[in-house]
């Protein structure tokens, strides 16, 4: 294939080649290109295809408003699918793929779908595959989805790290072009802390696609006062001026260095913004504007200047504005032949015209009619002074006058306006604290984009606090003739959106069927909907849909603009918190003991509690069996370290407690635990727990783990706001207190064993009394509670001592066969006691439904005139009870719901009385046992019902009974 | 003109000079049997219904900006019947047979995709929770799967069983659950209602309510004042604002949910799937671009875009359920006003205003339920009482107690 | 990104911040009829524009904070302690 390599010049490093390939085949390039150049220069103009008619698509622009030249870079986990071939810097070993095609991107069958673009137009979709209709999903919808999507996302997990870095400033500056640099240097020099970030790998924006550009390296780089970012792209504007940006430390490498990120999200706290983003040239309509070949002249312009590539040998440029002239100089004196300047103004202004040599041929009042050739550009057909003229050519160059880059000045403030001096919309508002300077507001002359850099980094700096004495120049505005008729209505296909394949036609059919406001012609079109979010289209559509209503594109208005600026890797956003990290884990100081003796571990509210602790042959059942079943007849240890711990104090702690608590508090004896039940505002249970008096003006709390965080937060908000008068203190001392629950007839024995000193017989330490003392000369408190029923005590004790007291509580614990028994143990011996936890207090019962509304004292508390409230205390409501399967031997599931007997089978919708929220297959009793919720509650005891769980098709016939299955008159835990 | 195998021959062929407007330009007239305030999905349907259902046909829909234009057009598509009250089950399941017939009432292809609605689980209580759930719906004639990790794995592989911090244990499944292209219900309502001859005005906004003596007459708009003896408020994320009109203060605060699209790839997500250990949900569209959310962003808000603290959950949770998920690049992210109720569950119903109703309440769940929203809205506007499936749906169970509150986290709705 | 001035500990990120909802809502158990108690509850004016509302420095000095926030702007016109003494008197 023939080379486009321009002999001298460019930023390339020509002593560097690099290695790279695209689909299968290998290509050299030289240090300081992009994938794309480097395609250009070997001659590989076709790059892609575009999304509904597959047809072949080449370069138009050189940055990240390109919507043809996309390829999937890497490979297997780390292949990014749609990466814009401009945006990637070239580097050994670079892998590219094209994309949206079958087999191969020059012959691509599915460009069959071109045979039916006359049917294929915009909301075509809306009015067909509707006959016959069972027919849309098994048969049309495949089809579509087949053909749905550009690239192929990878397949496993990406093996790359994303960072986030935090920063804050005085200034910001996004774009270090010339406004943007100047806006920097100035407000540095007033000062201030500034960053500036440029997402090319180079400064100077557009002017370092001069034919001899400034390098500002020198200039800019090792300032302390000013920190510059580069391929770092300004993402979006969020609230309070956060800016988000991407940096991709990585892609240019061929490999990443170990614990390097391979892109890094900046979050900027700035005080000031400048947002010097520049320009976006724009593409002329016109049919067959979309062929290979076919690009924006900025871009032939860099591709020569930068790149030393030529974008053809042969070169027609399609003008509606000046630069068209500027470039024809630039590529001329590279020596790419000029076969004519097509412009389709009237009149063409002499400074223009006097730019460029006197033997280029400049074609006026040019009407283009089709691009020629096959696949790629052969010829431009053009209509000029009353005749048709077809010019030989391979590229055609457009240049369209420019967009302000005003998307991410829309992202935070108001909508862009029409400026008609030059045809393009401009920011409404650039008058801080997010300023614009340069061409992103609509200047753009080289040496007036620096005066109002300087303005803008000038009142950026003073409103940041650093006046400086600039003085105020007044914004340079130097209007320019563009035509702001961007389109030529041909018989063929004028693209708008080249990705979308969105034409001319579409959106004059759009406006035909009252699509007609610029979000409807959008999504009916999906116009600037691509991976280029209308960078390129965008103006142009709205430009035909004026057209086509008979207004003013400013009474059209634009679509809102959405961050980000280009498509960001999700990794990016989710940093670090990924895989395993994608949350934290809490341990207790037991940790260790429990993975020493082979626990397995579920997770409440991020800890780890021990399950159950399987032994050598035993599955989850018979451990779960065996724990429960040491408790009720020897001893067994339990880690209850998990529990929210709250110490509180002051003269007013038992009044405060008689508020939270729907019970009393204030008759509570100094040495006593009671157990209590605590209502959210709107009377539903909102936790439970014991809380025990230490001293006349000192409680120790306790709450369930699960709900640690929100009751203590609730206790912030009870002090602060609805009690400020009460003189109460309180703090979380969950991590403080470590503690192991002793449980069982032989716990006492093991507790006098390990506390010496305590006298713990029933009479010197009854059922709900609290022991202070001492473990390893650390303080330890002792609470004589019990969740299983059985005689039991909680031990408390210093965080740093759980060891200790794990390794002592095991040898006094020997002779009884003391066992560790996990969550399931445990929930097994609450289901049979009748306890009820998170499954019974899931955010919506109320303390009557659960059995509990006895224990309502006559005082007022938080949320108990709303729990009165008729809906709250209606008989209807489902109330807590138990259940046994008739059937000893059947099982039961949480989650079944009661139905009445005649409704078991049938298939019509049938009616739910209630649902079972616990089970428990009981060693002690030697059956399955549950608690559950029905219509009817306690009246029902003794009744029979049907127990269904129709996700499996099971039904069992269960005795209603009192969920206190063991023990009811609580001997055991007396004792 | 119908759209059908010959028009779309016919005009593909002479070059589609006749398809004519979808709904036609009409400005107001001085009066009307009924308005509609509000031009979204909700709004829509109820004048199609108002039409087809009760003859009622000149009525006006009243919108200040362009039909679709608010969360009808932002949202996220999901279609799903799988609660667990049964006043919501019914009442969503019966929308998702009115979708299941939608591209024949309408003669539109809204494209309801019935790919499956997947809600995984991490644990043995969660999974109770999702099987108290799955059964209530079965009890209520709905669909509803359970299903165990290897069933899971099948249906989507790339979910992470391997490194896990919350390893998936399973799933509940509702096959009949999918999505709907969300623009095409808007447009499709606006054009069997507009047949039918209903008025759909946009660019009118409604300024005030007029009413005289505790009956609703008519509003006044921007352009200009419009009469009717029925007036019905479908206006979502400002619903406070408009009843605010006549002095109606309502259990409802607005918040801002966001939405997140990524660039179109080659299809790998082929159900609608959510993450029982953290706020994501994902399905992939027609286009290939993964559609996601999760979340609200926590805070009362009428602006309708979002922040970063709750983009990061979203992306740590998405890559957290599906790690590949990390080199695929978002597109775009915008936000939408949600109508948070005070329990989660909406409202349609007559105000203390005679003539005047409201429909709102929907929080992040009303576009599946834009069908029998528009139904049920409907009847209560023709017959001036509710229809049983809306009966429970009232304003007054604030007050009674009677709260249907599916999550189960009160009057909170920014945790909801 | 909010940015919080809290009263104690300075301007702070939105993170550390838990949302608390309309500062209006506050419900002194005593003394109210239920209607009042439900009206408080439940039926919430939810202004377009500034809007008392409590944000909890939950992972900073525990303080419910007083926020006037726009709701449309997100704009942070002032930030006080919730328990002090002229917040009591003015409400
Ligand atoms: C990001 C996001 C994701 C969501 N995801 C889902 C999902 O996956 N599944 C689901 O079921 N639901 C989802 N929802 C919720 C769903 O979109 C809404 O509940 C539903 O669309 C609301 O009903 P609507 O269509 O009538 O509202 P809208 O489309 O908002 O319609 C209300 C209309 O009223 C107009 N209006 C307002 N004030 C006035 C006035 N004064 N005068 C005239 N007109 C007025 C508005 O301009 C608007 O067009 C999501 C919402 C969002 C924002
Ligand atoms: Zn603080």
């Amino acid at each position: 294939m023939a080379s486009y390599r321009i002999q001298n010049g460019g930023a390339i490093d020509r002593a560097r080649p690099v290695k790279f390939r695209f689909d299968g085949k290998s290509y050299t390039g030289f240090d300081g290109d992009t994938l794309a150049s480097a395609l250009m220069a070997n001659g590989v103009s076709l790059l892609g295809r575009s999304f509904k008619y597959h047809r072949p698509r080449g370069l138009v622009t050189l940055g990240s408003a390109e919507p043809n030249a996309l390829a999937e870079i890497g490979e297997g986990a780390r292949r990014e699918a749609n990466v814009q071939m401009t945006m990637v810097e070239l580097h050994d070993g670079l892998i590219a793929q094209s994309q949206n095609r079958f087999p191969s991107l020059r012959f691509d069958l599915m460009s069959v779908n071109q045979l039916f673009s006359k049917f294929l137009v915009a909301g075509f979709y809306y009015k067909s595959f509707m006959w016959p209709s069972a027919f849309w999903e098994p048969v049309y919808e495949k089809i579509i989805r087949r053909a749905a999507g550009l690239g192929r996302a990878a397949e496993g997990p990406d093996s790359d790290h994303y960072e986030h870095r935090h920063i804050h400033c005085d200034v910001l500056v996004i774009g270090a072009g010339l406004a943007g640099i100047s806006a920097a240097q100035t407000a540095a020099a007033a000062g201030s802390r500034v960053l500036m970030l440029e997402e090319h790998a180079w400064l100077g924006g557009v002017s370092a696609y001069d034919d001899d550009p400034v390098d500002f390296t020198a200039q800019l780089d090792g300032r302390d006062d000013l920190q510059i970012l580069r391929r770092t792209t300004a993402l979006g504007i969020y609230d309070h001026n956060v800016v988000l940006a991407l940096e991709r430390s990585g892609d240019h490498l061929g490999e990443i260095a170990d614990g390097h990120p391979r892109q890094r999200l900046w979050i900027i706290r700035p005080k000031q913004i400048v947002v010097a983003a520049g320009a976006l040239e724009r593409p002329i309509t016109f049919d067959n504007n979309d062929k290979p070949g076919v690009m924006l002249s900025s871009a032939a312009r860099g591709l020569a200047n930068r790149f030393a590539v030529a974008a053809g040998k042969d070169v027609v440029i399609l003008a509606a504005d000046d630069t068209a002239y500027e470039v024809a100089a630039d590529l001329h004196a590279k020596g790419i032949k000029i076969s004519a300047i097509a412009d389709m103004r009237d009149q063409i202004p002499s400074f223009a015209r006097a730019q460029i040599p006197e033997n280029i041929r400049v074609i006026e009042a040019a009407q283009p009619i089709k691009a020629l050739g096959r696949t790629c550009v052969r010829g431009l057909r053009l209509k000029h002074a009353g005749s048709v003229e077809n010019v030989k050519c391979d590229a055609i160059l457009l240049a369209g006058g420019y967009n302000p880059n005003v998307h991410l000045l829309s992202h935070a403030g108001s909508a862009p306006v029409w400026k008609e001096e030059i045809h393009a919309f401009v920011p409404a508002d650039t008058s801080g604290p997010i300023w614009a300077a340069g061409a992103c507001r609509g200047i753009f002359d080289a040496s007036a984009c620096r005066v109002d850099g300087e303005v803008a980094g000038a009142n950026a700096a003073m409103a940041a606090g650093f006046p400086f004495g600039v003085k105020s120049l007044g914004p340079v505005l130097e209007s320019r003739a563009t035509l702001d008729r961007l389109h030529v209505s041909g018989k063929g296909k004028a693209f708008v959106d080249f990705q979308n394949d969105v034409t001319e036609f579409d959106v004059r059919l759009a406006a035909q069927e009252g699509y007609q406001s610029v979000e409807h012609l959008k999504r009916y079109t999906t116009l600037g909907m691509a991976t280029d979010q209308g960078k390129t289209s965008s103006v142009n559509g709205l430009s035909v849909l004026a057209d086509a209503l008979g207004k003013d594109i400013s009474d059209v208005g634009t679509t809102r603009f959405r961050p980000p600026y280009t498509p960001t890797a999700i990794g990016a956003f989710a940093g670090h918190a990924r895989g395993r990290d994608f949350q934290p884990i809490r341990k207790t100081a037991f940790h260790h003991c429990h993975e020493d003796l082979g626990a397995v571990f579920v997770e409440v509210g991020q800890w780890l509690r021990p399950r159950y602790y399987p032994q050598a042959g035993e599955d989850i059942f018979s451990a779960i069996k065996r724990e429960a079943k040491a408790v009720r007849t020897s001893v067994g240890v339990c880690d209850v370290s998990t529990l929210g711990k709250i110490e509180l104090f002051g003269p007013d702690a038992a009044k405060f407690l008689n508020r939270l608590y729907i019970n009393n508090w204030m008759k509570l004896a100094v040495g006593k635990a009671r157990y209590g039940v605590m209502l959210r505002e709107d009377g539903c249970l909102l936790d439970d727990g014991t809380t025990s008096r230490l001293a006349e003006d000192h409680f120790f709390m306790t709450c369930t783990t699960a709900n640690a965080a929100r009751v203590l937060a609730h206790m912030d908000y009870a002090s602060q706001i609805l009690f400020p008068e009460m003189d109460v203190g309180f703090c979380s001392a969950t991590e403080q207190w470590c503690g192991l629950a002793l449980a069982g007839p032989n716990s006492r024995k093991v507790l006098g064993g390990l506390f010496q000193d305590l006298d713990v017989s029933d009479e010197a330490f009854p059922f709900m009394g609290v022991r202070e003392t001492e473990f390893d000369g650390m303080p330890a408190r002792i609470f004589r509670i019990s969740f299983s029923g059985e005689l039991a005590y909680e031990i408390n004790t210093h965080w740093g001592c759980a060891a200790a007291l794990w390794e002592k509580l095991q040898a006094a614990g020997q002779s009884f066969g003391l066992t560790p028994y996990g969550s399931e143990a445990l929930g097994v011996l609450r289901i049979e006691k009748g306890h009820v936890a998170g499954s019974e207090i899931d955010g919506r019962t109320t303390a009557k439904d659960v059995g509990l509304g006895g224990m309502m004292a006559k005082k007022d508390c938080i949320g108990k005139a709303m729990a009165m409230r008729p809906g709250m205390v209606d008989e209807k409501r489902p109330a807590l009870i138990g259940l046994k399967p008739v059937n000893r031997a059947d099982r039961l599931r949480g989650g079944a719901h009661f139905v009445s007997p005649h409704d078991v089978g049938v298939s019509k919708p049938v009616q739910s009385l209630g649902w079972v929220s616990s089970v428990a297959d009981s060693p002690n009793l030697g059956h399955w046992i549950g608690l559950g919720f029905i219509e009817g509650g306690q009246s029902r005891i003794g009744e029979r019902a049907m127990c269904v769980y129709p996700l499996k098709d099971e039904a069992v016939e269960v005795e209603i009974c009192n969920p206190c299955f063991f023990d009811p008159d609580g001997e055991r835990l007396r004792g | 003109m119908k759209y059908s195998e010959l028009s779309l021959l016919r005009e593909g062929i002479t070059g589609h000079k006749n398809w004519p407007r979808a709904w036609r330009d009409a400005q107001p007239k001085k009066r009307y049997d009924a308005i509609i305030i509000g031009g979204g999905g909700h709004g829509l349907a109820t004048a199609y219904y108002l039409a087809r259902e009760h003859s009622i046909t000149n009525v006006a829909v009243l919108e200040k900006g362009w039909i679709g234009g608010g969360n009808v057009g932002r949202n996220t598509t999901i279609i799903r019947s799988n609660y667990m009250l049964p006043a919501n089950t019914h009442f969503y399941d019966f929308s998702m047979k009115l979708w299941e017939q939608q591209e024949r009432d309408l003669n539109f292809n809204t494209m309801v995709s019935q790919r499956g609605v997947l809600n995984l689980f991490h644990s043995d209580p969660q999974r109770d929770a999702f099987a108290r759930r799955g059964n209530a719906m079965r009890l209520a004639g709905v669909d509803a799967e359970l299903l165990d990790k290897e069933q899971v794995r099948q249906l989507a592989p790339r979910l992470d069983f391997e490194n896990a911090r919350f390893p998936i244990e399973g799933g509940l499944f509702q096959p009949r659950g999918g999505t709907v292209r969300h623009d095409a219900v808007a447009w499709g309502y606006a054009r069997a209602a507009d047949s039918r001859g209903v008025d759909i005005i946009q660019n009118c906004e409604v300024i005030d309510i007029i009413h005289e003596g505790g009956k609703a007459i008519g509003v006044s708009t921007s352009k200009g004042p419009i009469h009717a003896d029925k007036i019905g408020i479908a206006v979502a994320g400002h619903t406070s604002q408009v009843a605010k009109m006549t002095g109606i203060r309502l259990p409802i605060e607005t918040h801002v949910l966001q939405a997140f699209v990524t660039e179109g790839l080659k299809p790998f997500v082929d159900t609608v799937i959510t993450f029982g250990a953290g706020h994501f949900y994902v399905s992939q569209s027609d286009k290939g671009g993964l559609v996601f959310g999760g979340d609200l962003d926590g805070y009362n808000s009428y602006a309708q875009r979002g922040g970063f603290p709750m983009m990061h959950h979203v992306m740590a949770a998405g890559v957290a359920m599906m790690p590949s998920l990390g080199r695929v690049r978002l597109l775009r992210q915008w936000g939408g006003v949600m109508d948070m109720t005070m329990d989660g569950s909406p409202i349609i119903c007559k105000t203390d205003i005679g003539g005047l109703y409201l429909n709102g309440g929907w929080c992040y769940g009303g576009f599946k339920a834009t069908p029998a929203s528009g139904f049920c809205f409907a009847h209560t506007i023709a017959k001036d009482e509710p229809h049983a499936l809306n009966a429970p749906f009232t304003i007054d169970r604030f007050r009674t107690g009677h709260l249907l509150d599916e999550k189960g986290v009160g009057p909170n709705p920014w945790i909801q | 990104m909010h940015q919080i001035n809290c009263p104690w500990c300075g301007p702070r990120d939105e993170n550390e911040f838990s949302y608390q909802g309309d500062a209006n809502c506050r419900i002194a158990t005593q003394s109210k009829a239920p209607e009042e108690i439900e009206d408080l509850l439940y039926f919430r004016p939810n202004p377009k524009g500034l809007h008392k509302e409590y944000w909890h420095h939950v992972s900073g000095c525990r303080q419910y904070i007083i926020v006037e926030r726009h709701t449309l702007t997100h704009e942070i016109r002032s930030a006080r302690l919730a328990r002090s003494p002229q917040n009591q008197e003015q409400s």
